[in-house]
């Protein structure tokens, strides 16, 4: 009998028995271990692409509370290759104000303007469990296509042979245990990930560890879209840093960091929040605002990840393969990003068109994005939770100087938003003959810009492309059985100079599924996109 | 040339990260005595006597 572990706010997968469940286990190509946005994420994007795959979670939905509530703009670009972020951005709250706090008094304002030429924005604040559910209906849509996405709720993996070539699966239900086989299976089944256990894998590398006092708040009367931040806030027992940001349905989201060494139960006392609660809300105004305590939780996060994403068949992604801080909003976030990393590879090795040590490349490329995030992750920390009596005195005196002199702003650091990651010097790039700007270089994500009606990530989709900004229309160019797509910009815009072309007149890039830029070249040279297209899936030399 | 108050070093996250990193395993003398020898390097750099004013004054 599976066990409910939490309650859910939104049931979207509900249990039902299939054939299976009586039947010798089945092959699948693919098991996702997992149904948060990361298995959610991937489920989708190997299904559009034409593999089948199967969902197993242990609950019927999405957890309560928050949990991750920004999203950056490179998962709703990857939201929106997979049909997915419209409701998102319309849902999701967008802010552009900020104020950073040190104890009583405040350092200074922030306006976060947007930049033109980009469908989405930098990011978006949105509960955790909306972002599940458009997920799911993406899925369901997708579902009614023939896409063949499979979600079994109340499916608990149970039990875990690995072999070869393939592993066997102990599925836990309502009505009992059956087996089934998946050829890749994707370890989804976040930070405590009983796969990770079930093989004995460590998690390794613990950088620091900290509790998080955690509120979502529901205020009935106005309150500013502001974003609030304070270096050793000073209502009582806040801990070292706290944060209040909006979300939508009226809700406040308030982070209190509490320090490693708490009393969980005592800090979970409503009385006690509350009184925290009531400090900070009224601290600007003078007056305590009527409002709801919603969902309260205890987060503890280690900063971490696993030596290896990749065991055999058996693959990690999302919180199951690394954790950071939620200084930066990188959990969920880069998670998406190894959904979409993992995508294309698995799809094409499936199909029998790359080899099976393309896989590898999603350990190596992904290993690189966590260390990132945990790089980042350290930072914020060691700014925030000085360590020692000298990095006190440096950090008093950046917030000091912040106040005064605008030097100072850009090294106050109350966590990094998530930005997606590069891929510089990593085997599967192919070379910059075009020395154009920096930001669309080989390894780099594609840039947005506005395009026609719309904007140009709209139009390149989730295969291998061959992108012109200018110059005579390119033929197509196939490599190993894999096609390109072609798109011709044939009159850049001012964004798309600036993007992508600096100086030259015109430029060719190949664009690989989850839209990195795999080489780009002056002139169109059906050869040389061949020779990339082969180092691209793992076939160089 | 006057002083220049606003952002200027390249990836700050880095650069405050390498800060922090030098005075790793130092006591607060040997800090305090770091931190001293850092202002006099780079007030040498500075060299501009009225530069180095203003900072003086930029700093209070
Ligand atoms: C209280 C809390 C607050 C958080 N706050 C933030 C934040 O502010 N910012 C931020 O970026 N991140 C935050 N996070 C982290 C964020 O929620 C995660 O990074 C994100 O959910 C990772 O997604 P995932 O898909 O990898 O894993 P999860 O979302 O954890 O999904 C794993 C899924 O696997 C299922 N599962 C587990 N075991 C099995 C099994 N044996 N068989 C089948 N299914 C199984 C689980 O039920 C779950 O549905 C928070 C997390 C928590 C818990």
């Amino acid at each position: 009998m599976v066990a409910v572990r939490y309650e859910t706010t939104f049931k979207l997968y509900p249990y039902e028995k299939v054939a299976a469940q009586d039947l010798p286990p089945a092959r699948h190509p693919v098991v996702i271990a997992g149904g948060g946005p990361v298995g959610l994420a991937l489920a989708l994007d190997l299904g559009q692409k034409g593999t089948p795959v199967l969902v197993l979670d242990d609950h019927d939905g999405a957890g309560q509370g928050s949990r991750a509530i920004c999203f950056a703009k490179r998962t709703l670009d990857v939201a929106n290759r997979l049909g997915a972020s419209g409701p998102m951005v319309e849902k999701g709250v967008v802010w552009n104000v900020g104020k950073v706090f040190h104890g009583d008094g405040k350092l200074f304002d922030f306006n976060l303007s947007p930049e033109d030429g980009h469908r989405n924005p930098a990011f978006i604040n949105l509960q955790q469990p909306y972002f599940e559910r458009y997920l799911v209906d993406a899925i369901r849509v997708a579902q009614a296509d023939g896409v063949p996405i499979e979600l079994r709720g109340r499916n608990q993996v149970s039990g875990l042979t690995v072999h070869d070539t393939y592993s066997t699966l102990d599925v836990d239900t309502p009505d009992g245990i059956y087996q089934i086989e998946a050829d890749y299976l994707i370890a989804c089944d976040g930070a405590r990930s009983p796969l990770r256990d079930m093989m004995g894998l460590s998690f390794d590398g613990r950088v620091f560890e900290d509790n998080f006092l955690i509120a979502d708040v529901k205020m009935k009367a106005d309150f500013p879209t502001e974003r609030w931040f304070w270096f050793e806030p000073p209502f009582e027992g806040a801990g070292q840093s706290a944060l209040l940001h909006k979300q939508p349905d009226d809700i406040w989201r308030i982070d209190f960091q509490l320090g490693w060494d708490i009393d969980r139960e005592k800090e979970l006392d409503p009385e006690r929040i509350r009184t925290r609660v009531d400090a900070m809300l009224s601290s600007q105004s003078g007056s305590i605002p009527d409002y709801e305590l919603e969902w309260t939780s205890i987060y503890t996060f280690q900063c971490r990840r696993m030596k290896t994403f990749r065991h055999g068949p058996v693959l990690f992604a999302g919180d199951s393969a690394h954790q950071v801080s939620p200084f930066g909003a990188r959990g969920a976030n880069s998670g998406v990003q190894d959904a979409d990393n993992l995508g294309w590879k698995l799809d094409l090795v499936l199909k029998g068109i790359a080899p099976e040590t393309l896989l590898d490349s999603y350990a190596t490329e992904r290993e690189h994005g966590a260390d990132e995030n945990i790089l980042n992750s350290s930072r914020a920390t060691d700014f925030m939770t000085p360590k020692t009596e000298v990095s006190r005195t440096f950090r008093d005196a950046v917030l000091t100087l912040a106040s005064k002199h605008p030097f100072a702003r850009p090294l106050v650091n109350s966590g990094r938003l998530s930005v997606p990651c590069s891929y510089d010097g990593f085997a599967l790039f192919g070379e910059d003959a075009l020395n154009g700007p920096p930001i669309s270089r080989p390894s780099a994500p594609c840039v947005d810009a506005s395009y026609q009606d719309g904007f140009l990530l709209d139009h390149l989709g989730g295969q291998f492309t061959i992108l012109a900004f200018g110059g005579p229309a390119p033929a197509s160019v196939s490599a190993e059985g894999v096609g390109t797509k072609i798109v011709h910009v044939t009159e850049p815009n001012e964004q798309m100079r600036a993007r992508y072309l600096g100086d030259a007149p015109q430029a060719i890039y190949l664009i690989r599924p989850d839209q990195h830029v795999v080489a780009r070249w002056p002139n169109y040279d059906a050869d040389a996109i061949k020779t990339a297209i082969k180092t691209a899936i793992g076939k160089g030399a | 040339m006057p002083l220049n108050l606003d952002p200027n070093i390249t990836n700050p996250d880095e650069f405050y990260d390498e800060l922090i990193r030098a005075h790793e395993g130092l006591t607060k003398d040997q800090s305090d005595a770091y931190n001293a020898r850092l202002i006099l390097v780079l007030c040498n750099e500075i060299g501009d006597r009225d530069v180095l004013r203003a900072a003086l004054e930029a700093a209070k």
